[in-house]
């Protein structure tokens, strides 16, 4: 606390009052409030759908609002469009990065305030500029290159960088967002990144930071404000306010503790329903021995990268084998697409539910009986009535919210999404159940009953093997644990061993 | 790097082979006679395929230059024949109207977000069908400026000559490679064609990127009608079909990518000149059919289109590993 009483003035840079905004049908601010000092990180918290995104895009001109003050250093604005605040000094690194891929380094990095000469694009006087900005953020690459040669971290601090370039005409940057900057950034990377938020903090920026990583809002934030449904909830000073407080103030009740369960076991030293040998995938696979028993949940831990979403894909039968042996419920088998693994009932819900997953523009009903659809074959109609009750009874059994089983998918939060992705295949009835990621980008209370669902599947009969990052998470329900590191298994913990402590040992291996 | 230069890299030994075949096997391929005629015979070929750079590179597409420049050779003539308007004055009116045409479909495409493809359509069809109601025949062109633009040019040796209308092609081939490589709506188109939503979030100018942009893609058209007229003294409306064909495939030959965001000015050129030179080859050969370009062509758009694919390909498992 003591660095932002230094930096904070009376006033706040940024400060939004009552601010209201309504989209067709739904009241996505009521209220709102926020209000931002210079040289602080503020935390933006809430579960999906508390209206962090709508909040933020208001402040950077992408919506306008419908009632309520925004006031930059005292003064009322207004933004209509997303330059408007860029000129007025705010700048903004939305979730997924939003640059170019195709243009450089540095056209991206200057691009609509490129230095010019005779009235022409100074190419070479851009790339200097370009060195400089990004030597200050600890970033040697060529910038000449095109953007996509890069990684996502590069990109991500590429795109911050922008944010706080100079740009012609516009103030210099007082309040920069971040919307889920880490999302896609390993530990190292994370790390780095916060180097830049607090070298920036000392040069006075304001910083917004939003994140579903409470570990990293205590990290990193001076002071926190959370949002549920739309509205204020309260202002908080980080060191103030321990965790359990700040998961009651964003769900608005306690959370459960799911931590402390045993791990989930129908039924003790079951026979394993599938068994890889020394499977092989090109190079993202290797020499990969697999067990996993009937009627338990098995973890999947590593990196990303390390080839946990192979291994998925490779026992759905998206990727091919190119050797070693697999067997499943006692016969062994080859799979060279999915269609062979669901007729065997073995079921996928992959990573990326956005591009992968989810039909956007369908309803939930036939999002729901796709899966089914396609094991019976397309000459074996599901009536609509049948779908009906099928949509119905998962609405109700994973509580989905949402009003009728017509609405579309896309108008869902990301939970929900989740839930009727999950809905699809549990439709199907598979004996092995991959789930990639089944809780990221999701909310916390979302989360918890997606925890508790897979508990029920286990108990169920069903067998899973869940890959994901959070490792308390999958303490929470897997009998063992599985750890990838660098496309190899190096470690199977169960028992006594099967703690985060441990499993983060196991990720970090030889290289810490 | 490469990647990005690779398809130029291509296209230009082609252009290199296609002129060293001819130069070894015909008397009289390798002079500077050749080339200039390749240009004066290509202006507007290469004019249309300038603005369609444009265009392909922000992710669109422009079907109706053809009927632009049809329409505008027509206007052209009837205004000065009939209506006895010297031609600088029907040129002054006939441009700007012809980029308020573009500026219009680049509006419907921009604010009712619809496909390029189906407004520009809508656009060829238009153009035409105006183009064919103004005279359903051919309307020639007798003026004393059409005589001085002819007789006017640049005398080089070996039997080269740059006339008017090759000038001011080369002066436009200059023109856009400022303005596309070198200016900041340059960069705005590329950022259109790399990803028009991320553009709008950087705080590009969508909307005044796009109506511009297919604004000077009519005028281009326009401009390339007007010196089709120099080149035939007539205006037809059943003139340059199938033209915007021509310079879509100029464009994909030249490593401009279908899909928009990467290409170069020069790689149209270039483009041109390869189409251009393989007719030359067939006309020198004299017993192969002119159809035979068509194959060629046809051929050689396979080729750059499966090699895009390849490299965006490596592109997106590039960009795709490390999602």
């Amino acid at each position: 606390m003591s660095e932002q009483s230094n930096n904070s003035s009376a006033t706040p840079v940024l400060q939004l009052r009552q601010i209201n905004k309504n989209f067709p049908g739904v009241k996505a601010l009521q209220q709102a409030q926020l209000s931002l000092y210079a040289g602080e990180v503020h935390a933006l918290l809430g579960e999906n759908g508390a209206g962090k995104s709508t909040l933020v895009k208001v402040m950077t001109g992408v919506l306008q609002k419908d009632g309520g003050e925004l006031l930059l250093d005292s003064t009322a604005l207004n933004f209509d469009t997303p330059k408007d605040a860029q000129q007025a000094g705010i700048s903004t690194v939305y979730q997924e990065v939003n640059l170019l891929p195709n243009l450089s380094v540095a056209h991206n990095l200057f691009l609509g305030s490129e230095p010019k000469r005779f009235g022409l694009i100074d190419k070479k006087a851009m790339a200097n500029q370009a060195r400089q900005l990004l030597s200050t953020f600890g970033l040697d690459i060529n910038v000449t290159a095109p953007l996509s040669e890069f990684s996502v971290a590069v990109q991500q601090l590429v795109a911050i960088a922008r944010g706080v370039a100079p740009k012609r005409g516009a103030a210099c940057t007082k309040v920069l967002v971040l919307d889920e900057p880490t999302a896609s950034l390993d530990a190292d990377e994370v790390q780095t990144l916060f180097q830049v938020l607090r070298q920036l903090k000392q040069q006075g920026v304001a910083i917004v930071f939003i994140t579903h990583f409470l570990d990293q809002v205590y990290q990193i934030s001076d002071r926190i404000t959370v949002m549920r449904n739309g509205c204020f909830v309260g202002e908080y000073q980080t060191a103030h306010l321990n965790k359990a407080e700040l998961i009651a103030a964003m769900l608005g009740k306690e959370l459960c503790q799911q931590r402390h369960q045993a791990p989930c076991v129908a039924v003790e030293h079951s026979e394993a329903i599938l068994i890889a040998r020394q499977l092989n995938s090109g190079q993202s696979v290797q020499q990969l021995d697999l067990d996993l028993p009937a009627g338990q949940a098995v973890g999947l831990a590593g990196l990303l990268g390390s080839g946990r979403t192979e291994i998925c894909r490779l026992l759905f039968g998206l990727d091919q084998a190119d050797g070693g042996t697999l067997s499943f419920a006692g016969k062994p088998i080859k799979l060279s697409n999915p269609a062979q693994a669901i007729a065997l009932g073995i079921a996928l819900c992959p990573e990326d539910r956005k591009t992968e997953g989810v039909i956007a523009p369908l309803s939930i009903r036939e999002n729901i009986s796709l899966a089914l659809q396609a094991k019976q074959g397309w000459w074996r109609v599901i009536s609509k009535k049948k779908q009906q009750q099928l949509a119905d009874f998962y609405i109700e059994k994973l509580q989905i919210a949402t009003p009728d089983a017509d609405k579309p998918i896309g108008q869902l939060s990301g939970g929900n999404q989740q839930k009727v992705i999950l809905a699809r295949w549990l439709a199907v009835e598979p004996k092995l159940l991959l789930l990639d990621e089944p809780t990221r980008g999701i909310d916390i209370g979302a989360h918890a009953e997606i925890l508790q669902l897979i508990r029920q599947l286990c108990q169920q009969g069903m067998s899973l093997l869940v890959t994901s990052s959070e490792l308390e998470e999958l303490t929470a329900f897997s009998s063992k644990v599985v750890v990838m590191r660098d496309r190899k298994k190096v470690a199977e913990l169960s028992g006594e061993d099967l703690n985060p402590d441990r499993i983060m040992a196991a990720i970090a291996g030889a290289s810490v | 790097m490469s990647r990005t230069y690779l398809p130029l890299w291509i296209t230009f030994a082609l252009v290199l082979l296609m002129f060293g075949a001819g130069a070894s096997q015909f008397d009289g391929f390798a002079s500077l006679r050749v080339v200039t005629n390749l240009i004066s015979d290509n202006a507007f070929l290469l004019v249309t395929a300038l603005g369609m750079t444009l265009v392909i590179l922000s992710g669109g597409i422009d079907l109706s230059v053809g009927s632009v420049i049809a329409l505008s050779g027509v206007a052209a003539a009837l205004l000065i024949g009939p209506y006895q308007w010297h031609p600088l004055v029907a040129f002054a009116v006939i441009l700007p109207c012809a980029a308020l045409f573009g500026a219009g479909m680049g509006a419907l495409i921009q604010y009712y977000q619809l496909q390029p493809f189906i407004v520009t359509l809508a656009g060829m069809f238009l153009a035409r069908g105006v183009a064919t109601l103004l005279s359903e025949e051919s309307v020639a062109i007798e003026h004393p400026f059409y005589d001085a633009v002819a007789e006017f040019g640049l005398e080089l040796p070996d039997g080269g000559w740059l006339g008017a209308t090759s000038l001011l092609t080369i002066a436009l081939v200059l023109l856009m490679l400022v303005l596309t490589h070198y200016s900041r709506f340059g960069s705005y188109v590329y950022a259109l064609g790399g990803n028009s939503q991320s553009a709008q979030l950087m705080g590009v100018p969508v909307a005044r990127t796009t109506i511009l942009l297919y604004a000077s893609s009519s005028m281009l058209a326009a401009m390339a009608g007007i010196i089709f007229s120099f080149y035939t003294y007539s205006g037809y409306a059943l003139s340059a079909v199938g033209v915007e064909l021509d310079a879509i495939a100029a464009v994909v030959i030249g490593g401009t990518l279908l899909t928009g965001g990467s290409g170069f000015i020069i790689g149209t050129v270039l483009g041109v000149l390869l189409m251009g030179l393989i007719q030359t080859y067939i006309n020198f050969d004299g017993s192969l059919s002119s159809w035979w370009s068509k194959i060629v062509i046809g051929g050689l758009l396979f080729f750059f289109i499966a090699l895009q694919k390849l490299l965006s390909k490596q592109w997106q498992s590039k960009a795709g590993g490390k999602a």
